[in-house]
């Protein structure tokens, strides 16, 4: 039995890589060998796939539109919870508990919900199809998500801190860009990382909002299956590509993910 | 700087954390705030310091009301029980950071910088950060911090608690040394009356959010005001008893009596609180003016060369604390000798007889 330590885990970590495997060995492939026969990796290698997503507009344009409403989404959600955050974990005031438990209620209610509000009352002002519109929905569940972060690494900080550098001198806005914010640095890394990987994989808002202009690559890639036939191929390298952003994102906070997954308490 | 609290009271919403005080410190002295935890030693520095507002009162520096003045603008430092300094700076940059506020040119910056660091033994931390030195030299570094600021008065909340029992003789050492000649007026919060002893100075005792006493820390350990002051200052805890004073006898029971020395000649007949100190009741007759009790022990403590045993004397129990090294087991029969000489007696309302 000894010896055979590795099998579970490699069994469950070959288990978890075999969509994604699939997806990319697909992605090199012709739509022809995909719907033509089974085969484990690209019969005839193309890079076709990957070709046309680079440089035709409507393919390429989607990464960007996306792109763009995710950092601002981030850009948004973190710096309006900072304080938020901030002022639940270091002061008492009435009803604080309860607004900071009503925050996370938020993220209980499903997307779907609010999709018809937003529509409307985006083409009504005049967002509709921006990335600001997207954006700004999506702050809608990532603003609670980034003070929950937040607030629990700043708990982590003694308030002993904030008082010396008073006592130092410090005004609260030195004390609080100068010292407090590089020392919660990595949860605020791990909240931006949050906030961009729920912003960029969700497809109901972003699709519902948008129509051409701001078209995110979620709504193109789930779109083009229905106008050209089946471009199987061309679909996996987009999911491909799509995976990229998120997985290089991960790599910057790995060391703080489990913290970040903890709402920083741990 | 001199401080004075002035009918200072603070409340926090139903609770009283301090009851109405009043408190001079004198510039330039080392002071100590004694009491237990829970008993408002936190708060009155947080109140000298201005991170808390009195509720009612005032603050004076200097013959001056600083009660509504921010924080940042009493030129004081602090240094808490916990290792504070800034995760993100290097220890020079911690140290260098209250000058730099304050804007101090860039040469004078280091030149006091490595002063400090020299005196606190920092010298070869200085380029490191504050979570790879070990938790004596973190608090160092936060003394250092306190100190380079050249400030009126050093709040020190406990700053010893949390280092090992090597460390925090070594720097409870240095420490009034180091204050002394800053000419700071320092106040030293602490649980511990022996760090009170050692420390000497002005100790101020606290109880519950009471001022019992202020004075020369030497002065309140032999004649303390009342039953309280002399409570918080005795470590294992001091013995109480009632004895009947008849004539020239005090009586603590039927069968055991002392003479009353002269100072006592005068006192009236009745009933008093007689205090006697752990280290005042022994295992072993030390000298004439002892009296003998019998008792029943509950249990023993050694430590080192010393025996702190809690003995049942007729219902009640009192802590003995005794050089040598004394095994004695629970239920076992002891003789306890008490020297009447060292007596503290109180009043009806706990105050301290024949001041």
């Amino acid at each position: 039995m000894k010896g055979f330590k590795w099998l579970t885990p490699t069994l469950y970590i070959l288990f978890l890589m075999l969509p994604i495997y699939w997806l990319i060995s697909m992605s090199f492939k012709t739509t022809n060998e995909i719907l033509g026969h089974f085969s484990l990796w690209p019969q005839e290698f193309t890079l076709d796939n990957y070709v046309k997503i680079f440089t035709d507009p409507t393919w390429y344009n989607g990464y960007f539109n996306s792109i763009t409403y995710v950092v601002i989404n981030t850009l948004i959600s973190v710096s309006v919870a900072l304080p938020a955050a901030y002022a639940f974990s270091r002061y008492r005031f009435l009803g604080d508990k309860h607004l900071f438990f009503w925050l996370l209620t938020n993220r209980m209610a499903p997307a779907a919900v609010f999709a018809l509000p937003f529509f409307q009352l985006y083409s009504a002002v005049g967002l509709f199809d921006t990335p600001w519109a997207v954006a700004l929905a999506h702050c809608l569940f990532n603003i609670p998500l980034a003070v929950w972060i937040l607030e629990g690494f700043m708990s982590g900080v003694p308030k002993e801190l904030d008082e010396t550098a008073f006592v130092d001198g410090y005004s609260f806005w030195r004390f609080f860009t100068k010292i407090f914010l590089p020392t919660i640095a990595a949860g605020i890394g791990v909240a931006m990382f949050f906030c961009f990987m729920f912003s960029w994989v969700e497809l109901l808002l972003a699709k519902t909002l948008t129509s051409v202009a701001a078209k995110p690559i979620a709504a193109t890639m789930t779109r083009t299956a229905s106008t050209a036939g089946y471009e199987l191929g061309l679909l996996a390298a987009a999911g491909t590509l799509t995976i990229i952003p998120g997985a290089i994102v991960i790599w910057f906070v790995r060391n703080n993910i489990a913290k970040g997954f903890a709402l920083g308490r741990v | 700087m001199s401080v004075e609290l002035k009918n200072v009271t603070k409340l926090s919403g139903a609770e009283t954390h301090i009851y109405e005080t009043n408190l001079r410190l004198e510039e330039g002295e080392f002071n100590i705030l004694l009491g237990t935890t829970l008993s408002g030693k936190t708060t009155l520095l947080r109140l000298m310091a201005g991170l808390e507002k009195p509720s009612m009162g005032e603050v004076w520096f200097n013959g001056e009301d600083v009660t509504g003045v921010p924080v940042q603008k009493r030129n004081l430092s602090m240094v808490y029980q916990q290792f504070i300094n800034y995760p993100n700076m290097s220890v020079y940059e911690n140290i260098a950071s209250p000058l730099r506020v304050a804007r101090t040119p860039a040469a004078e910056i280091k030149q006091r910088v490595d002063k400090v660091a020299e005196l606190l033994k920092l010298g070869p931390m200085l380029k490191r950060m504050p979570n790879e030195l070990s938790g004596g030299q973190q608090q160092r570094t936060a003394m250092a911090r306190a100190l380079v600021k050249d400030a009126g008065l050093v709040l020190l909340d406990e700053p010893l608690a949390n280092l090992d029992y090597k460390l925090r003789e070594e720097l409870r050492e240095e420490l009034p040394k180091l204050f002394k000649e800053s000419g700071a007026t320092v106040v030293y919060a602490t649980t511990e009356p022996i760090e009170a002893l050692l420390l000497g100075g002005h100790t101020t005792t606290l109880h519950e959010g009471n001022v019992t006493q202020h004075g020369a820390t030497a002065e309140i350990y032999r004649k303390p005001h009342d039953l309280l002051s002399a409570q918080v200052f005795s470590d294992p805890p001091i013995n109480t008893a009632k004895v009947t004073k008849k004539k020239e006898w005090f009586f603590l029971s039927d069968k055991v009596r002392w003479l009353a020395d002269d100072r006592y000649a005068n006192l009236e007949d009745g009933v008093y609180t007689v205090g006697f100190r752990p280290h005042h009741i022994n295992l072993m007759a030390k000298h004439d003016q002892t009296v003998t009790v019998q008792g029943s022990v509950v249990i023993t403590e050694i430590s080192g060369s010393e025996s702190v045993v809690h003995i049942d004397v007729d219902g009640d129990t009192w802590v003995s604390l005794s050089h040598g090294i004394h095994r004695l087991e629970a239920g076992d029969e002891a003789e306890l000798y008490i020297q009447t000489d060292r007596c503290l007696y109180f009043d009806e309302a706990l105050r301290l007889i024949g001041d």
